[in-house]
């Protein structure tokens, strides 16, 4: 069967095109859709088996990153989102994507209800920094945009990714049933404990990545997608490269998802 | 009535805003305060109920996990004082127009066309301060006066005010009728150079005049009488003819008439340094190389990248602007150069920016004459400018640089490049073709136009002096202008118009003027063109540079599919008129006509500038090197100069992997932070060819000899290039002058010494790329970079930017600039010589010395085609470019990028001095390191070329450096890597 991808576009998204060649490049038909159109044409969805919004300045990040995107998906949206999550669908939001989950409630859907119960806010520096970064899969997660992958090397490109909860219990509830998906840690592969650069922006329990209790939604600050060809590695020249189109360890989620929608909607 | 919602960090949260405030109060200002907390301040300018305020605070304004908020109530309890910063009136404010689209989805309805969201932004601060100290932070730091006004208010006078506007709303209310005014040219000489000093229009006495002759020619009167204009030029008119004839516009200096005389006496006539020098080289070239598409009369140069796909480069500055406000003048360079490859063929998508930079030092201690920025605070801003611009726009930034010398405290030099792609073909027709054709409309999309950037062209043509217009000043919207693109791109791909051209200096004039030398004319309705306020005469709608705007030539039977394309990517357009074959550019207004001019006049008819140029050479003095006493020591101070220490802070900042292509970044090695040669990207991910993008600037040449400035130049981004895998024959360049004031007159008396430097230049242009084989498919000059204000008087050193981009044909074999193994042999390439001008080293010593690097191209053309040869046969592991600070730096910079050391001889270097070994900056040269087992083959393929084995790569992080005189210096990489990476580690 063919997987359907939606990569949302429009308003200042701007990692769309790269997006949609990661899902096409682990076998999906990803096709780039604009917020306006979707909108106008909320039954669109159903045709698709993934939502994803890609990283970005939506609304060049006003009032707060992914403030004003969130809103309008959710005032405009978010019902027909709700469906696509409860016919088993796949959602993910990478960078600005994953901020827009989060400030509209998609993520972490604690208790199934669209809410607001994390957010992501200025880095500690203060400063949009572009930098690599090591992020380790937690084991005990359901996510199932992670199966088989233990540690990834990406980049993170984000002035706003400092992830906080609103209070203990909501970390707890999130560490307690595996949705802190995904870590910053060292080059060693030990903990970052809240150093940078090691964690880029002081998230709290070095979080870089949550997924709902289902593992089906995921949101996560770096870019899988920008290190989908091993060509983007910043080190790849210090090892050599016998095909160029070598794949790199982020190509690995985008194949979860195709794979994991092909076995579910056969 | 106006509602005030602020917003700010709760107490127990840190306020990454305000601590950033905090820190650069103490670094840049001296000033130590005990905290900052900044507020957002929302001025609701519209009729919300309290229900719907109390809505909009909660779910749009408010993280409410992070933030506290209040409407019509002061947020801040303990403080000292405060500073309320927030727009004057007509200035973009783009998160106010966000938060107006954030409050009609939280309502579901639109707000009404008078109403709007303004914003501002509190300071807060808490410990000892005073009301004198918050103005000054508020005039050198925090605000600027040209775009912004402020408050100070202490917390008592808060109990007032509190939920109060402190600022007022920032609306234009001067309404002045839209009037025509007619303008009498018949009058003295005198009274035609007072006309044009007086309006701005930047004309001289010849050009005046011919403008004046035109006007008497019988048959233009006779038209004029047919329309019902009066027989004098209206004001629009001469506006037109100003901007079109601009030095910005039209070159007239590069296309004068030069005599120039040489040191020795003979006198040359050169007809146009353009067709001369630079045309020339293009035109030579072409015959040997097969990938020029489209050069020299498009926005930007078309070059072929694959059978499918061709590639599109230019770059601009944007000096003048930035100088007045940083911030908003580097934004609008690169937005602004964003659009000229948007513009060019039928429109390209860019997929890479460029900067390059030149300041004065940061660390500049002396008086700031009046109506300039210190250089630490134009630097700040500048570079957040191109961040912000670049980075909310999706386009990665690949290459830069930063330059210092201290008369670019004078003016900064603001240079933005960008590259674009587009199919070869689009909607079945060649993609680099386009022309409006009679009957099509003229549709502008995008922004909206206001009194931005009006004189703009003339103004960036002009030197920096007390009157200096802050409409100059305008702020970059870069999320319009992304909804414009990807409407641009989608329309180009179905083919809905038939040309295409940014706004930019000039605006519609430029644009329509432009364009509609393919159809042979335009009719202009400017009461049609969207204002973001009224108020605005019909010049100033034809010749505001209000930013984010396109115009399209688009067939009458397209507009209604381009009307629902535009709604869709909400982007506001409107059909202002169409294109015609009369000859003529005629604009009406509300159904009368304003202005008529001839086209040929229009675009002919500015007369050719004939100038003089002498070249006397500076007075050389005996030489002498004083030698190095501790050379690691000067090698640490020269790793610290700031030409030549780490810019990683800056470039972090800057998004340079968005759109998945980056192949080789700015910052490569074991811990990504050696400073690479080259950017490579791959623009289509599933292709194996990449193109490189390198730069060269070589300003503190120019004061000894501009000639092997821009020798250097090239031979420096040329080198670039070659260090990542490109071979010559594959490299095109981009030109980009900044020069000083080059026509003598009483004020300027050494203009034609600064004329005959141009000469020199363009020579050394011509020579080195027609050696290289690099055609010059793009180019701009700006040439009054000069400040004065009373006596002082600052001139720029002559600069040119040679961006350069070259072709890589299999990704694979790119190369980086770290070393990669112990044991790998370390070779300098090319020739060392004791030239000493210039450089580092003698910069230590406070001095400029004589002798500068010469580029022997009969030398280093061979070594670069074997070099080539080496690296696309695998033989090399690493290639660094030798440049600013010589041989030792570029030895430590790949050493330290490898996680490894070096032990090196400096008797095979082939000087008897090791300071001159060590620190020469002689050019073609290059530090490779190639494998043991790579070595027979690599010195077999050099053979005949100047080359020297050094030494090896060794596995402890130390720098071993023989003398050539005996003995070895040692150091630590790792204090050599502090040194270099301290200065501006901001």
């Amino acid at each position: 069967m063919t997987v359907r991808v939606l990569v949302l576009t429009g308003f200042g998204i701007n990692c769309d095109y790269e997006t949609a060649f990661a899902f096409s490049r682990a076998g999906a038909k990803a096709e780039r859709v604009h917020l306006n159109d979707l909108i106008n044409n909320p039954s669109f969805l159903t045709d698709y088996h993934v939502f994803s919004i890609p990283g970005g300045f939506s609304f060049g990040d006003d009032v707060a990153s992914g403030k004003i995107l969130a809103n309008r998906l959710r005032y405009r949206l978010g019902d027909h989102l709700m469906n696509f999550v409860n016919e088993g669908k796949l959602i993910i939001g990478i960078c600005n994507g994953f901020q827009v989950l989060v400030k509209m409630g998609l993520l972490p859907l604690l208790d199934g209800v669209m809410r607001q119960d994390t957010t992501l806010v200025w880095n500690d520096s203060g400063r949009f920094e572009d930098r690599w970064v090591r992020v380790r899969v937690n084991s005990d997660s359901p996510c199932v945009w992670l199966r088989g992958i233990e540690f990834m090397d990406l980049p993170v490109r984000h002035g706003e990714g400092k992830f906080l909860t609103r209070d203990d219990n909501v970390l707890r509830e999130l560490q307690g049933r595996g949705m802190v998906a995904l870590r910053y840690v060292r080059k060693d592969g030990s903990p970052a404990r809240g150093n940078y650069p090691e964690n880029p922006n002081g998230s709290l329990d070095d979080i870089a990545g949550i997924c709902d209790p289902s593992g089906r939604i995921f949101g996560l600050m770096p870019h899988p997608e920008g290190h989908m060809l091993r060509t983007q590695h910043p080190t790849w020249t210090r090892v050599g490269l016998h095909d160029p189109d070598e794949e790199g360890i982020g190509l690995q989620v985008f194949r979860n998802a195709v794979n994991y929608c092909a076995r579910t909607f056969e | 009535m106006a509602h005030r919602i602020e917003v700010g960090v709760k107490r127990n949260y840190r306020d990454a805003a305000g601590a950033s405030i905090k820190r650069r109060l103490a670094e840049d200002l001296g000033i130590f305060v005990d905290d900052v907390r900044v507020v957002d301040v929302y001025t609701i300018n519209a009729q919300l109920t309290s229900d719907e305020l109390e809505l909009v605070r909660k779910e749009l304004f408010t993280d409410h996990i992070l933030q506290d908020s209040v409407v019509d109530a002061t947020l801040s309890q303990d403080f000292t004082f405060l500073v309320e910063v927030g727009f004057r009136p007509g200035v973009t404010d783009n998160v106010g127009k966000s938060a107006a689209e954030g409050i009609a989805d939280t309502l579901g309805r639109k707000l009404a066309t008078d109403e709007a969201v303004f914003t501002s932004k509190q300071y807060v601060f808490s410990g000892e301060i005073t009301r004198d100290v918050c103005e000054r932070i508020a005039r050198d730091l925090l605000a600027n006066e040209l775009i912004q006004r402020w408050v100070v208010k202490s917390r008592d006078e808060m109990e007032i005010w509190a939920g109060k506007s402190l600022l007022g709303l920032p609306i234009v209310t001067e309404r002045s009728e839209p009037t025509v005014h007619r303008i009498d040219l018949r009058v003295s000489d005198d009274e035609l150079l007072r006309l044009s000093r007086e309006r701005m229009w930047a004309l001289d006495l010849a050009e005046m005049k011919a403008i004046q002759a035109y006007y008497a020619r019988e048959e233009v009167q006779r038209e004029r009488r047919a329309l019902g204009l009066p027989l004098e030029p209206t004001d629009i008119e001469v506006e037109i003819l100003a901007q079109t004839w601009s030095e910005h516009c039209k070159h007239k200096i590069f296309n004068a008439d030069i005599s120039y005389v040489d040191s020795d006496g003979t006198c040359y006539e050169i007809q146009s340094l353009f067709k001369t020098f630079v045309r020339r080289t293009t035109e030579d070239v072409s015959k040997r190389v097969n990938w020029l598409v489209s050069v020299f009369h498009d926005n930007a140069g078309i070059i072929r990248f694959t059978e499918d796909w061709n590639f599109a480069f230019k770059c601009e500055t944007h000096n003048s602007p930035s100088a007045l406000d940083p911030y908003g003048g580097a934004m609008t360079g690169i937005v602004g150069v964003n659009r000229d490859i948007l513009g060019a063929g039928l429109g390209c998508k860019c997929i890479f920016n460029t900067d390059v930079f030149c300041f004065a030092s940061p660390f500049y201690e002396g008086e700031i004459p009046p109506r300039l920025l210190h250089p630490r605070r134009v630097l700040r801003g500048v570079h957040q400018g191109v961040k912000d611009g670049g980075n909310q726009s999706g386009i990665p930034d690949v290459n830069g640089a930063i330059v210092f010398h201290d008369r670019f405290l004078g003016k900064p030099l603001v240079f933005c490049g960008t590259g674009g792609l587009i199919p070869k073909e689009v909607a079945g027709r060649p993609s680099h073709e386009k022309k409006a054709q009679p009957g099509d409309l003229i549709v502008m999309v995008g922004g909206r136009i206001g009194k931005d950037g009006i004189h703009g062209a003339t103004f960036s043509s002009e030197e920096l002096h007390e009157g200096s217009p802050a409409t100059a000043v305008q702020i970059g919207d870069p999320i319009t202008q992304k909804k414009m693109a990807d409407f641009i791109l989608e329309a180009r791909d179905a083919g809905l118009f038939h040309s295409i051209t940014d706004n930019g200096a000039g605006g519609l004039s430029s644009s329509v003027g432009e364009m509609a030398r393919g159809s042979g004319g335009a009719e202009v309705h400017l009461e049609k063109a969207p204002l973001k306020y009224p108020g605005l005469a019909p010049w100033e709608i034809f010749l505001s540079e209000a930013q984010e705007r396109m115009t399209l030539a688009v067939p009458p039977e397209n507009e209604k599919s381009l009307q629902k394309l535009a709604q869709k990517h909400d982007v506001e357009m409107t059909v202002l008129g169409c294109f015609t074959d009369t000859g003529l550019l005629t604009c009406f207004y509300e159904g009368r006509p304003v202005g008529m001019l001839r086209m040929d006049f229009l675009h002919e008819g500015v007369p050719t500038m004939k100038l003089k140029a002498k070249w006397e050479p500076p007075k050389r003095e005996e030489e002498v090197i004083p030698e190095s006493e501790d050379l690691v020591h000067d090698l640490k101070r020269v790793l610290s100069s700031l030409n030549v220490c780490s810019k990683e802070s800056f470039v972090r900042m800057y998004d340079h992997e968005v759109q998945g292509q980056s192949v080789l970044k700015q910052f490569q090695g074991v811990e990504h932070d050696g400073p690479g040669d080259a950017a490579v990207v791959r623009p289509l991910l599933d292709s194996n060819r990449g193109l490189a993008v390198a730069c060269g600037i070589c300003p503190k040449y120019s004061d000894l000899d501009t000639y092997a400035m821009m020798a250097c130049a090239i031979d420096e981004a040329v080198r670039n290039l070659l260090c990542v895998g490109v071979q010559l024959g594959d490299i095109a360049g981009l030109d980009n002058f900044c020069w000083p004031d080059p026509i003598a007159s009483e004020k300027n008396p050494d203009g034609e010494y600064k004329l005959a430097q141009l000469v020199r230049c363009c020579q050394a242009l011509y020579d080195v790329c027609t050696a290289y084989d690099i055609p010059l498919i793009s180019g701009k000059d700006s040439m009054k970079n000069d400040y004065r204000i009373g006596e002082t008087k600052i001139s720029i050193p002559p600069t040119v930017l040679f961006s350069a981009v070259g072709f890589i044909a299999d990704l694979r074999h790119v190369i980086s600039m770290d070393v990669k193994r112990p044991g790998d042999v370390i070779y300098l390439l090319g020739e060392t010589r004791p030239e000493m001008g210039g450089s580092e080293y003698l910069a230590l010593h406070g001095r400029l010395g004589t002798t500068v690097p010469h580029v022997d191209v009969s030398k280093t053309k061979p070594l670069y085609e074997r070099l080539g040869f080496a690296i696309s046969s695998g033989f090399v592991a690493s290639c660094h470019d030798c440049s600013d600070g010589g041989l030792g730096v570029a030895l430590v910079e790949s050493a330290f990028a490898g996680g490894l050391g070096f032990d090196i001889d400096l008797s095979a270097v082939g000087v008897d001095s090791d300071t001159i070994a060590l620190f020469s900056e002689s050019a073609g040269r290059f530090v490779v390191t190639v494998p043991q087992e790579r070595v027979a083959e690599f010195e077999e393929t050099l053979k005949g070329t100047s080359f020297a084995r050094l030494g090896e790569v060794i596995p402890e992080q130390r720098a071993r450096i023989r003398r050539a005189t005996g003995g070895c210096c040692e150091a630590e990489l790792a204090d050599l890597k502090r040194a270099w990476q301290q200065p501006l580690r901001w």
